[in-house]
């Protein structure tokens, strides 16, 4: 069963330019113990969708369609109603979390905060419990009485994610948890939260740049570009891709086994949000793209049991990921573009 | 927890504080200074020898009128025959107490308006902060003369004047430094957290602004001191009350500021230093708390 159900979510910023449609007609589902990335270029909205799932989006934003959560739209309850739902059910590692704790408060006595907050509990109790969350992500309870100036990148990484499973929640969304760490510190948080996602059985909500984070963690993927889904399903999609540009983001991240490859990048950026293209979104930069491509927006349409993609070629996949390897293919685009 | 943690860390900042200061000579001769001043306004009136408004006469029941100092009077008498040195023991608890007040109301009103303007923004921010600006347009000195000469003149009444002035700068620097905090993610994360949008502005945002507001504290008490010198100097002070500005007062309706140096100098001397200790210690503090201005 879905513990958390995204149905057309569509994010709107209000800017002085105009509207910027930061998320467009995104669904997915999230099952109770999976763990799901949502990966793609900055500024395709991924954040965003943390942000509205836990309530926090700016005051220019506008959300439209459904995140639901036991059938409850969290994007419709009003404030007290959603504080019931929000760290108590589904719990937040936010984006930069290095710098999301309260410099002028011990650790500790945030955690204890967030608690109490939902669910107060005696001193004795508390103790306990802020003990096995510090042991649960493998700090020394001594650092509870510390300040945050006083803990390493990588520890008050791990000390938010123990804020994040404080009140034992059934859903954990982690926006970027490993920004500004180096990459060991890095793999050693994400492999810990590998660990807790599997041994407390969360659903995990992934959001990553970084395609080799999805596909050694996660089991559900969703592959996004300005504001739209291009491919979502199982860890297939990361061995079969679908759709150019998750060929494209595979080529330009380092081979997963280590074999030495050229790294490819997809030349060009993204398109402007506050006015999208015609047709395709990724059409300006796909080395495959059709003239069909240009005028009609593809649906999102299943191409093998659980794997679904938003491409017209869906159906010369095979050739596009023959073509897809050789690099000239991609600059020959960036050329004409 | 355990709150030795907690402690040692607050004696820290403390030592911290103190060695920035001592580092300084104008900040270690300053911080004695003030200690001075403090004693005087703590014990000034037990030891003073005489009333601040107790004439003093001879053996003839004559008053002892502008006498120059002696071993009797450290510095002489006034033209009505009050030991100076007395008025001016007895003026330095008021000019501590006024300058602190003042320099304390100002700074909780100031911080209050800022953090609410600077977190709440849009048209609470805007209403705040152009009545801030309407705030800025009066100009000190004729407003309260205008007050006092129409309320009877009170210590109480200068403070709160005075308060009713200061709270303009410490609302603005504290509003802009709530704008950059209220977009940290540590907000952000107690949002998602389920706090209250209050306990948020008041647990977290609060407490970061603080540094700031303690220096706005000190540089009030400065404003405060020269406020009520300079109302009092002008005969609107508290006349029931002796303050150095009253001693200058009365020096200069007798006509005696160029002959009675005894008079003159004393509470003008007190005032300058109370003043400059004030800032001097201020900039070490300053110091600490704005990191650019440090010494490498």
């Amino acid at each position: 069963m879905a513990v958390l159900d995204i149905r057309d979510l569509t994010v709107t910023y209000r800017t002085a330019a105009g509207e910027a449609r930061a998320v467009d007609g995104v669904s997915f589902s999230l099952e109770a113990g999976q763990y799901l990335g949502i990966v793609g270029e900055s500024g395709c909205g991924k954040s965003t969708i943390a942000k509205a799932i836990m309530g926090i989006l700016p005051e220019n934003a506008h959300a439209g369609g459904a995140i639901l959560y036991e059938d409850r739209n969290l994007l419709v309850l009003d404030r007290e109603a959603l504080n019931k739902v929000r760290w108590r059910h589904i719990a937040m590692v936010p984006q930069s979390a290095m710098h999301a704790l309260d410099p002028v408060y011990r650790v500790g006595d945030q955690i204890a905060e967030a608690i109490q907050a939902h669910r107060p509990m005696d001193g004795v109790a508390l103790r306990q419990r802020l003990d096995a969350l510090f042991e649960l992500v493998g700090i020394s309870k001594a650092r509870l009485a510390d300040h945050p100036h006083q803990l390493s990148g990588g520890m008050r990484q791990r000390a938010m994610i123990a804020m994040a499973l404080a009140l034992d929640p059934d859903v954990i969304v982690a926006d970027e948890p490993t920004t500004g760490l180096d990459v060991i510190v890095q793999d050693q948080i994400l492999l810990r939260i590998k660990e807790i996602q599997e041994k407390l059985g969360k659903a995990m909500l992934l959001i990553t740049h970084d395609i080799a984070v999805v596909s050694e963690n996660c089991d559900q993927v969703v592959v996004m570009y300005a504001g739209r889904v291009m491919e979502r399903g199982s860890h297939t999609v990361l061995e079969n891709p679908f759709h150019p540009y998750t060929v494209g983001l595979i080529n330009a991240f380092p081979d997963l086994d280590g074999e030495a490859r050229e790294l490819i990048s997809i030349p060009g950026s993204p398109p402007s949000l506050l006015n999208p293209p015609k047709g395709c979104r990724f059409h300006a930069r796909c080395p495959f793209a059709l003239p069909l491509c240009t005028e009609q927006e593809p649906e999102l349409l299943q191409v093998a049991p659980g794997h679904f993609a938003a491409c017209h070629r869906a159906g010369d996949m095979m050739e596009i990921r023959r073509r897809g390897a050789d690099p000239a293919a991609w600059q020959a685009k960036g050329l004409v573009a | 927890m355990s709150d030795n943690t907690l402690r040692v860390s607050r004696k820290w900042q403390m030592t911290r504080l103190f060695h920035t200061i001592m580092r300084y000579p104008s900040g270690s001769v300053a911080f004695a200074f003030l200690l001075v001043f403090f004693a005087m306004a703590l014990i000034g009136p037990w030891v003073a020898p005489y009333g601040p408004f107790e004439t003093i006469y001879d053996k003839d029941e004559m008053p002892i009128r502008l006498a120059a100092p002696s071993a009797q009077h450290w510095l002489g008498t006034t033209n009505h025959g009050v030991d100076v040195f007395s008025q001016l023991l007895w003026g330095a608890r008021i000019a501590l107490v006024v300058g602190v007040l003042s320099a304390l109301g100002s700074v909780l009103l100031g911080t209050l308006i800022g953090l609410l303007a600077g977190y709440f923004s849009g048209i609470v921010d805007e209403i705040i902060m152009r009545f801030t600006d309407i705030a800025y347009g009066i100009p000190f000195l004729p407003f309260a003369l205008v007050v006092i000469s129409i309320v009877q003149p009170s210590i109480g009444l200068i403070i709160i004047l005075v308060i009713a002035f200061l709270w303009r700068t410490t609302a603005r620097v504290i509003r802009s430094q709530v704008l950059t905090l209220r977009e940290r993610p540590f907000v952000l994360a107690a949002r998602a957290a389920g706090l209250s949008e209050l306990a948020i502005l008041f647990r977290h945002v609060a407490p970061n602004v603080l540094p700031l507001s303690f220096l706005y504290v000190a540089i009030g008490v400065q404003a405060g001191v020269m406020s009520e010198a300079a109302l009092s100097f002008l005969g609107f002070g508290d006349p029931n009350v002796m303050s150095w500005g009253l001693m200058l007062n009365d020096a200069f309706r007798a006509g005696a500021m160029r002959s009675a140096w005894w008079w003159v100098l004393p509470p003008g001397i007190c005032l300058s230093i109370l003043v400059i200790s004030t800032f001097m210690v201020t900039r070490a503090y300053e110091e600490l708390v704005n990191p650019r201005l440090r010494k490498r």
